[in-house]
């Protein structure tokens, strides 16, 4: 299916990221910072639509892929003497691609609800580490560390500026995305729905589902620990906050809100759930959850497709 | 060494009791209607500060209870016929995402309606008698005997009671109580209320052990999670012992480490379980 993605969806796509990459040039410091940062939790919704959306299996625990990209850019930021991005980026990987192999390999044994809880528990088990590891995590303050400067090695290095950091993120986010829907869109891809639709026929059929489901989620557990890294980088803290399990549930509910299976839905979910935030903290403050999870429980019941869920067909071609 | 395992041991029990109540309301909302209830723990938060506000008010503990657990059960009705009874049918994934958001919204409520402050319950029961090197309050004792006198009462109507009987019929085969005569949606909307109620019950009655939070709710959820699932979902008895095996384990732990990390022992048995045991620790194996 892959190869007969239309001119249409090019031209959008070309459309959306020029848009994106046009207009922080115009807003204040504030909004620009804050679109950047939607494009990095968009990325985070984005990695786990390949198991909620795609796979069908719904991970309360995607704090633990994000939380250990975060620390371990944080980690190599702090140790190395010059910071380099390129080698935080990987250490970030790295830290969340190990966690998402002890995570894959006995989550992806359960079903349904079952594999729900032990993804909640595997995150609280990290965050419980990291909480309490004092002398290396920084426990409860966290760490503060420098942000590395822009290098294309030997060629060229220069610090970040907020456009800059906003290009950069912009592209890693697009080609994510590019590399997500070819995935979701090949056979692998393929075989992921049709565990969704029917796991004992896409066994019978002869597919060794398990495979599938460890590779979806360390798929998933890499590109979620790109967004932490990214994070990483635009904040330059990681506090334990980031591994506790609210974090795992805004992700889900990024899902629900823009529409599962969809990829730029969860996207959406994120900007969507952000600037609801945003707006709606100014008023009630902290109470802002209330609103925001009534309306979330309201499209729970009425809206289950989401935003862009009537779109799920075009989305996908 | 001798004497701190045994005083443990009772802590554990006494822990495993208030748990075990937590549990098998949770127990009993997943067995009869597939709703993995997230927002269980902020139940027993919203107890606890109603009791604790009643008791603040009377001066009266079992008026407390008594508000408390009425007052929950009635909120729990609505809740389930709010948000979980248009949800009947759909995937029991969805059940948890919705009360996701019922327990943001909750603990958010507790936090604008109780503010920050933690709130205390005196004891009720006063006085102490000598455990080995310490003081050991009666409250401690009494607690899970209240508890197991509560879960004991769940058991008897379940076994003996009219709809107690109506409940196990709808848990068995729901489509069949309903071609009985049995008032299916009802039933789900009772338990639901009973299952509020028992959690409420064990907030005012874990409340002069600690104090109520608004952010304990997500504790006693995952916690309560645990056992259910070691006890085998939907299962009342295995949810009991899985409560206090759990708790002991947790107990013990806490003389070799910090009791924050004591809680990662629950979660080890939790997933070993998972793996090896799935159907539940204390069920006989399913032919």
């Amino acid at each position: 299916m892959s190869s007969r993605t239309g001119t249409g969806f090019w031209i959008g796509f070309v459309v959306v990221v020029a848009a994106l990459a046009v207009v922080p040039l115009g807003l204040p410091e504030f909004w620009r910072k804050f679109l950047t940062e939607i494009l990095i939790w968009g990325l985070l919704a984005m990695s786990s639509d390949i198991l909620i959306g795609y796979t069908g299996m719904v991970s309360f625990g995607h704090s633990a892929f994000f939380g250990l990209g975060l620390y371990g850019a944080a980690a190599a930021l702090l140790v190395m003497r010059s910071p380099n991005l390129w080698v935080a980026l990987a250490v970030g990987l790295g830290a969340a691609s190990l966690v998402a192999v002890f995570v894959a390999y006995f989550a992806t044994r359960l079903r349904d609800i079952y594999f729900a809880i032990s993804t909640f528990v595997f995150s609280q088990i990290f965050y419980v580490i990291i909480f309490t590891w004092t002398d290396v995590t920084g426990g409860e303050n966290g760490l503060y560390f420098t942000q590395p400067p822009f290098t294309i090695p030997g060629i060229f290095s220069a610090r970040f500026s907020t456009v800059s950091l906003h290009w950069f993120v912009l592209a890693v986010v697009a080609l994510s995305y590019l590399a997500l829907r070819r995935i979701t869109q090949s056979p692998f891809g393929m075989v992921l729905q049709s565990i969704r639709e029917n796991e004992p026929r896409t066994r019978a059929i002869g597919y060794h589902v398990e495979r599938y489901k460890i590779v979806a989620v360390l798929l998933s557990g890499l590109f979620a620990g790109l967004s932490g890294t990214l994070y990483a980088i635009q904040h330059r803290f990681a506090a334990p906050d980031f591994v506790f399990f609210t974090v795992s549930g805004e992700v889900v509910i990024f899902n629900v809100m823009g529409g599962m299976g969809t990829l730029v839905g969860p996207l959406v979910g994120a900007a969507t759930f952000l600037l609801l935030r945003e707006g709606l903290s100014r008023f009630w403050t902290e109470y802002y959850l209330i609103p925001l999870g009534i309306t979330f429980i309201l499209m729970v019941i009425f809206m289950p497709q989401g935003l862009l869920g009537f779109w799920k067909r075009r989305l996908n071609q | 060494m001798f004497e701190q395992i045994l005083v443990q041991t009772v802590n554990g029990l006494v822990n495993g009791m208030v748990l075990a109540l937590v549990a098998s309301g949770l127990t009993l909302i997943f067995g009869i209607m597939d709703v993995v209830n997230f927002a269980h723990g902020d139940l027993v938060m919203l107890g606890g500060f109603t009791g604790a506000v009643t008791v603040a008010q009377t001066g009266n503990f079992w008026l407390g209870l008594l508000v408390a657990a009425l007052a929950i059960a009635v909120f729990g009705a609505l809740l389930q016929v709010t948000t979980l009874r248009p949800l009947i049918g759909r995937d029991p994934l969805t059940t948890i995402i919705a009360t996701f958001g019922v327990s943001l919204v909750l603990q958010k409520y507790a936090l604008w309606q109780f503010g920050p402050t933690a709130r205390n319950i005196p004891q009720p029961i006063p006085g102490q008698f000598e455990l080995f090197y310490l003081q050991y309050p009666w409250y401690r004792l009494g607690a899970a005997v209240m508890a197991g006198a509560i879960i004991g009462g769940l058991y008897l109507f379940l076994k003996y009671g009219k709809y107690g009987i109506w409940i196990r019929a709808t848990t068995q085969d729901r489509i069949m109580a309903s071609a009985m005569g049995i008032p299916v949606p009802l039933v789900h909307t009772g338990v639901f209320a009973i299952g509020s109620a028992m959690a409420a019950a064990s907030g005012v009655l874990f409340a002069p052990l600690a104090s109520v939070t608004q952010t304990m709710g997500a504790e006693f959820t995952l916690r309560a999670f645990s056992v259910v699932v070691v006890g085998g979902m939907g299962n009342l008895g295995g949810s009991i012992l899985a409560a206090l095996f759990i708790s002991l384990l947790e107990a013990y732990a806490s003389l070799v480490v910090s009791p924050s990390q004591a809680v990662i022992v629950s979660f080890v048995v939790l997933i070993l379980t998972l793996l090896f045991r799935p159907t539940g620790l204390f069920v006989p194996t399913p032919k």
